[in-house]
């Protein structure tokens, strides 16, 4: 008993921090927490969470959504217009994306350390991607609806602007990942700098890249559904509009379209994307 | 023989390439039309997309807008007093969004779930908050609660609550089930289970999740005042329509200079995060 507790004594002297309370070893993690949680607090109060409005808002939220249902288009020849308008936000989706990875392809390149033509280079394109993807996709839309007037087209412009700035950095990411040996082995047999590429690179990151595009697709369909908020088509306008006037069920009709517009989407390129790669998962980033 | 076997193969594949060519652009002329795409506008006009661009980096007298820094940044403390009403929306949003994934995504997780119908009911409700983009939330949030940034924050909380719910879930799919299976075995309850058995492995991977969910955020923060929800957006819209060049400008430097301030804290703090859990 006696020798047992001074060799308890022994070991507290020689490891204090193990005899340390819980909390007290976990002291900075316990100060960011409370930091965090009053910083919570102060947003909450000055952003008007503590308001008595907050109450009102819900009921409010309540019997906005109670008006939603059934979704209801109200008559065939609306249903019509909200249709086409579903067609056009796929239609810009699409496009955009096609023409921000076409564009972006050559640019990943560029802006991949082991493909690129020189630092500078490498090191002017990655901040200008930077600058492309830090610009939201709504303020791309209103510079290009400037260009080419309102309507879809500035859509599609809007999304392959913001696109260039994604697939930039993604596809050189790819590049980046690719396996060194195909590229020491075509050089081996005197290949010059673009057979390096062609024949080294590409056909390593070509599927991983067009895995990248599906993916987008999708994501730029629920971006191309509210692009439309500020004039650059789709069906974003209709439901704007149909909030503004308070046609809930208007609104709930078009968001079933484009919850199963999205849906259909996903479905398939889920499909394409595991025909391209086989089972293997694509790293999303 | 064989040289009839490789051409076959040959000739094959490149019949392949050529359908889905073929399908891609069949794709391509059909949304090219329904998008209403007119290159020969584009290519008439596209000078006014470098003229805008470069229009809005000149000050109403003519200069470039170095020159005169004060005067390009003549609403700055404006500008950074909303500045940080939009951060601190992310701030708000991501946490709450955070709080509200973390537990649904217990009850989502195939492994920890306390009934297969909560899991189905869970699973369907974190799709429907994250299908919608943030911006759709905050339009109706806005007829409900009125302008400001109350319904941004609910918004940014709501689409976040269902991407990060999503991540969360299946990083618990992905934890050992020994130390769940000790702490059941000691007659714990469900959520005594989830706090000694599950939530140590997974604490850092959610805290690295939710710091790229609060960069995201801060992104679209941004543009929440486009439709009255609070933040900068609303003066950067209203510079954009009213044409007040060097202040787009100004707002839009302002916008991506905290952005990548963001970015690069938060990416340190992941790298630290990644290690520390390698290296225990």
């Amino acid at each position: 008993m006696n020798a047992r507790t001074t060799s308890i004594e022994v070991m507290r002297r020689r490891h204090p921090e193990i005899f340390m309370p819980a909390w007290r070893r976990n002291i900075t993690g316990i100060v960011v927490f409370i930091g965090l949680a009053a910083l919570l607090v102060y947003g909450l109060a000055d952003l008007g969470f503590l308001h008595p409005r907050i109450i009102e808002g819900l009921g409010k939220l309540v019997s906005v959504f109670a008006m939603m249902l059934p979704p209801d288009p109200g008559s065939v020849e609306r249903a019509i217009i909200y249709l086409k308008a579903l067609g056009e936000t796929l239609a810009i989706a699409f496009l955009g994306t096609l023409l921000g990875a076409a564009l972006a392809f050559p640019v990943g390149f560029l802006a991949a350390r082991n493909a690129t033509v020189g630092r500078v280079v490498h090191f002017l394109t990655r901040r200008s991607l930077d600058t492309l993807r830090g610009v939201d996709v709504l303020v791309w839309a209103l510079i290009w609806i400037n260009v080419v007037g309102l309507g879809p087209f500035a859509g599609v412009l809007a999304l392959m602007t913001s696109d260039i700035g994604s697939f930039g950095k993604l596809f050189s990411e790819a590049i980046e990942a690719a396996d060194k040996r195909p590229v020491e082995g075509v050089l081996s047999t005197g290949g010059g700098a673009l057979h390096r590429v062609r024949f080294g690179i590409l056909p390593e990151v070509l599927p991983v890249m067009a895995g990248q595009v599906l993916y987008f697709i999708e994501s730029n369909t629920r971006s191309a559904s509210i692009i439309g908020i500020v004039g650059a088509g789709g069906i974003g306008m209709h439901l704007a509009e149909q909030i503004r006037v308070l046609e809930f069920q208007h609104v709930a009709f078009i968001i079933v379209l484009v919850l199963i517009a999205v849906a259909a989407i996903d479905w398939v390129s889920t499909r394409l994307r595991l025909a391209l790669i086989g089972t293997k998962r694509v790293a999303m980033t | 023989m064989l040289a009839q076997g490789y051409r076959d193969a040959v000739r094959a594949k490149r019949t392949r390439a050529a359908l889905i060519g073929i399908g891609v652009v069949v794709c391509i002329a059909l949304s090219a039309v329904s998008a209403e795409v007119e290159l020969g506008k584009l290519f008439a006009n596209i000078d006014k997309f470098a003229s805008y661009i470069g229009r809005i980096f000149f000050l109403e007298n003519g200069q470039p807008v170095w020159t005169d820094p004060v005067e390009w940044y003549w609403g700055i403390g404006r500008w950074l007093s909303l500045l940080g009403e939009t951060l601190l929306i992310a701030y708000v949003g991501t946490a709450l969004g955070a709080v509200g994934g973390i537990a649904l995504a217990f009850l989502a997780a195939s492994n920890l779930s306390p009934h297969p119908v909560v899991r189905a009911v869970t699973r369907r409700y974190l799709e429907f908050c994250r299908t919608f983009p943030n911006l759709v939330f905050a339009l109706i949030f806005v007829i409900a609660f009125g302008l400001g940034p109350l319904p941004g924050v609910l918004a940014i909380a709501i689409h976040t609550m269902g991407a990060l719910g999503k991540l969360f879930f299946e990083v618990i799919e992905n934890i050992d089930m020994k130390p769940v299976e000790g702490v059941v075995a000691s007659g714990a309850a469900w959520p005594t289970v989830v706090r000694f058995g599950a939530v140590p492995q997974v604490l850092s991977n959610f805290v690295s999740y939710t710091l790229l969910r609060f960069e995201i955020n801060v992104r679209e923060a941004s543009v929440m005042g486009f439709v009255g929800a609070g933040g900068i957006g609303q003066d950067l819209i209203e510079s954009i329509r009213k044409f007040y060049y060097s202040d787009v400008s100004a707002i839009l430097v302002l916008i991506i200079i905290t952005v990548a301030l963001i970015d690069f804290g938060t990416e340190r703090i992941r790298h630290r995060l990644i290690d520390a859990g390698t290296s225990a």
